[in-house]
């Protein structure tokens, strides 16, 4: 019976990925540990980091736990991702301070660390492959002035107070409109934790309380929908700003409800991320950051080639 | 089963010296039913071990086994938790996030008044027996099924963490030595060759207290005899509702040392951390054999369940497994292991 069992598991493990293989000792073998792994934002990124792989001839994997509060989770796919003696290692860090040790760890091994998404706190990186989430915010601001005419109350909806891109995207959407629209006002700024229900009855709430709101940004993929659900529940009329893509995000700005969104490069992410770590391993000298770029995309140029390439559903 | 008395459970509970001897020979120990479940279990184990360390070479290296240990050590003191509860009959859905509300308590201890480190630690398992309690309290007085009561309560906690810690991580600086209950290792001082955390120490020290309490004490078969018939321990004369809300404070305490295993691994209370948890800690005590219908179970066993799981994404994480993949296999080894139990019971 033990017997059996046994077999049943090497049978059952065999069977699922049989064909996957052992790693050849002399192929170049990069490891990507990622903040999620199930959203589309974080499959866009590994596709790219899987491009990069052919392209350069190296392997990758590409690991994340189910959710962005799973601190240890992480913690222990880094270090079983350093345990197959990887030639270089891609990281986009939940909590940098927990992840210290295992950083020094790869610094001490010589594994060159290339950090991701919302970088790593740290001095260890080689390099950094990011959105600048600034500057991207920044051109959202300049698209909601010129739609709703330059003038009147507008409202952020936001993912959170606490994260590198949660800020950075409320405070570049914030500071330009200070700085360049005076006759803008941002009435209220409000947080939904990226999740569509809750960004939804924060909407609500916002619409209530201001009657003649023009515009409402929404600082990711769960917020934006929010927003978009938020406004249709209440059948209001109001300009809808956006980020990052998803099929709902994309068939709204199609039918106009939204008008337009901004759009990170996961895709350029994932192969940034690849390319630095190829690029480390040869000697070659990199940049401390490495702006992976942005693009708006509205009803007029989401079937752009350069644009669909670089939205996910 | 509420009714009429588990044979099985009454073997379990009476480990006194008459059942043992009655074992008799070596034979007939090693096919006694609960000794032929750890076997299965443990030789389980071992086949996994053996079949990854064929697949790759990188699996039996000691800075991996190290990393096995060490991320079995929280899922391994929540499950033994959860094995006393469940052998009650009950469910804990809150150990996860009761752990994390701990963790938070030792950060407001340290981090926020400054205290040394030993109210840190007290304050966990304080608040662990603390929740534990109103747990069991909710339970055995209110009535409330253990089901709904723990949901609530994970969710009352959960919460809590987050408004306590003000929905940030509270980093644990100040007090440089808190990192080192799980991080620093005393074996590893002893013998440098095995640097085995001393997170890995506390859940065999945790375990293996356990299991004495388990079957050593008037607790443990009260524990065990709630769950095979509470009718019958009532008619009795026992004091059920004391016994069962204690059952729940215990492993309300055992959390906290959880609590304090995951904090000082990441050197901060993560207030968002902590849901889920209590389905792996679940999975690796019915793993390990333990009924969910109560009036059985081992600490053995629940360990070996935690090692399974942890031993399991390992191995298949350093063969580079895709990772949908390796939720399908943990969920398939999951019933597997429930349904060899099943036959087992059936045979009986």
């Amino acid at each position: 019976m033990i017997k059996r069992r046994a077999l049943n598991i090497a049978l059952g493990l065999s069977f699922a990925f049989g064909a996957s293989g052992i790693a050849q000792a002399q192929e170049v073998y990069i490891p990507l540990v990622s903040k999620g792994f199930q959203h589309q934002f974080w499959q866009a990124v590994k596709a790219g980091a899987n491009q990069a792989a052919t392209d350069y001839k190296v392997k990758v994997t590409f690991e994340g736990p189910e959710t962005e509060a799973m601190v240890d989770k992480q913690i222990d796919m880094l270090s079983a991702a350093l345990a197959k003696k990887p030639q270089a290692i891609g990281f986009a860090a939940l909590d940098s301070k927990a992840a210290l040790p295992l950083l020094k760890k790869a610094q001490a091994a010589k594994i060159p660390v290339v950090a991701f998404d919302s970088g790593v706190d740290s001095d260890i990186p080689v390099t950094t492959a990011t959105t600048d989430n600034k500057a991207a915010a920044a051109l959202a601001a300049d698209k909601m002035a010129e739609l709703i005419g330059k003038e009147g109350e507008v409202a952020v909806v936001a993912h959170d107070q606490t994260s590198r891109t949660g800020i950075d995207r409320r405070d570049g959407f914030v500071d330009r409109m200070k700085s360049a629209y005076p006759k803008i006002k941002i009435v209220s700024i409000q947080y939904g934790a990226g999740d569509q229900l809750k960004s939804t009855e924060v909407t609500k709430s916002i619409l209530q309380a201001y009657p003649k709101l023009k515009g409402a940004f929404g600082t990711n993929e769960g917020s934006a929908i929010g927003v978009l659900n938020g406004a249709r529940e209440m059948k209001r009329k109001v300009v809808i700003v956006g980020f990052d893509s998803g099929k709902q995000q994309k068939d709204a700005i199609r039918d106009g409800q939204m008008a337009g969104a901004i759009t990170q490069n996961p895709v350029g992410i994932g192969y940034k991320t690849v390319e630095a770590a190829v690029k480390a391993l040869k000697g070659e000298k990199l940049p401390k950051i490495i702006d992976t770029g942005f693009y708006w995309y509205d009803k007029s140029n989401i079937a752009d080639p350069k644009i669909a390439a670089v939205l996910y559903d | 089963m509420a009714t009429t008395p588990n044979p099985q459970a009454n073997l379990t509970m009476t480990s006194t010296p008459v059942s043992e001897t009655g074992a008799g020979s070596l034979r007939d120990r090693l096919f006694h039913p609960s000794t032929r479940q750890k076997l299965l279990a443990f030789a389980s184990l071992l086949a996994l071990v053996v079949f990854f360390s064929i697949a790759n070479d990188n699996f039996l290296q000691i800075d991996n086994l190290v990393s096995i240990l060490q991320s079995t050590a929280v899922n391994g003191v929540l499950a033994i938790a959860c094995t006393f509860v469940i052998i009650t009959a009950g469910i804990d859905l809150s150990v996860g996030t009761m752990m994390t509300f701990c963790s938070v308590m030792a950060g407001v201890f340290l981090t926020y008044w400054g205290l040394p480190i030993y109210f840190g630690i007290f304050a966990a398992i304080f608040f662990g027996a603390l929740c534990g309690w109103t747990s069991g309290m909710l339970i055995a007085k209110l009535k409330v099924p253990p089901f709904i009561a723990t949901l609530g309560m994970m969710m009352l906690l959960k919460g809590l963490s987050l408004v306590i810690s003000g929905t940030k991580p509270i980093y644990f600086n100040d007090t440089p030595s808190f990192p080192q209950i799980s991080q620093e290792s005393l074996i590893g001082d002893l013998i440098p060759a095995l640097p085995i955390p001393n997170a890995v120490l506390i859940l065999f020290l945790v375990a293996i207290a356990a299991g004495v309490v388990l079957n050593k004490t008037v607790f443990g078969r009260y524990t065990f005899a709630l769950g095979s018939n509470e009718e019958a321990l009532r008619l009795s004369g026992v004091k059920v509702d004391f016994w069962k809300v204690t059952v729940y404070t215990v492993s309300g305490a055992i959390c906290g040392i959880a609590g304090l295993l995951i904090a000082s691994r990441l050197n901060s209370a993560q207030p968002a951390l902590g849901q889920g948890y209590e389905l792996d800690a679940i999975a690796a005590v019915v793993i390990g054999g333990t009924s969910l219908s109560g009036g059985t179970g081992t600490i053995l066993g629940t360990i070996i369940g935690a090692f399974i799981m942890s031993v399991l994404i390992n191995g298949l994480r350093i063969m580079s497994v895709a990772q949908e993949w390796q939720t399908v296999v943990t969920g398939v080894i999951i019933i597997l292991a429930v349904y060899m139990d099943i036959l087992r019971r059936r045979r009986q």
